[in-house]
């Protein structure tokens, strides 16, 4: 199974749990993002994510390798959706499972961390006003 | 020489355009992202713009050569 994948369906939250079982392992750690209903003032009713899935896949394989060997820990997922989502929905899922917590939890970290800003992935969001804008793009949005 | 640029969100919404096939002397992504902001108006040099050449990530200083696809991403937003 791929660690990091990109899909357009709601994430199975049990099925992505259920990969990352492991009898050797004594924690395990998930964070998961969600869609939240504000951002920087504005009320969002939906938000759209562009995901270039050649190069995503390719540099979340890296980060989770990254991590493995960083931190020690034994098994780590991740999965990113794709499309239009609603509040609430989780866009982001990782999961970190090793034999002790701390580890766990500092991968889990990094991984989210790092998948923020090095994945070909943009978030456009849809407010009440009717206006949509390209997160970290303010300028385009008002020049467009 | 001949090369391919394809465009992404914002940057894509700018050019009107995700992917074109340009000739030019540009031996860098940077140089080649100035040539084309001469074109298209809308198009913004952001701070921490990313590039890519053939899929795999790449520097604004990487050498670009003839029949390269240069990927031009604008701020990433994941998670």
């Amino acid at each position: 199974m791929k660690r990091f994948s990109v899909t357009t369906r709601p994430i199975d939250l049990d099925l992505f749990r259920g990969q990352l079982t492991d009898p050797r392992c004594g924690a395990y750690v998930q964070f998961e993002g969600w869609i939240r209903d504000h951002n920087e003032g504005q009320a969002v009713l939906r938000l759209e994510y562009e995901v270039y899935e050649p190069l995503a896949v390719k540099e979340g394989e890296t980060i989770l390798s990254e991590a493995t060997k960083r931190f020690g820990i034994l098994r780590a997922a991740a999965v990113h959706r794709a499309g239009l989502m609603e509040l609430g929905e989780a866009a982001v899922v990782v999961g970190v499972a090793s034999p002790h917590r701390a580890e766990a939890f500092d991968a889990c970290r990094y991984v989210i961390d790092q998948l923020k800003v090095r994945l070909p992935i943009w978030k456009k969001e849809h407010y009440a006003s009717g206006k949509t804008e390209w997160v970290n793009c303010r300028r385009c949005a008002e020049h467009g | 020489m001949q090369v391919t640029v394809r465009y992404f969100a914002a940057f894509r919404e700018a050019a009107g355009r995700e992917t074109e096939t340009v000739e030019t002397r540009a031996c860098t992504p940077r140089v080649l992202f100035d040539e084309c902001r001469s074109r298209y108006a809308e198009l913004q040099a952001w701070e921490s713009s990313l590039v890519a050449i053939n899929d795999e990530m790449a520097r604004w200083d990487s050498e670009i050569g003839e029949g390269d696809e240069v990927l031009f991403f604008p701020p990433v937003a994941g998670g």
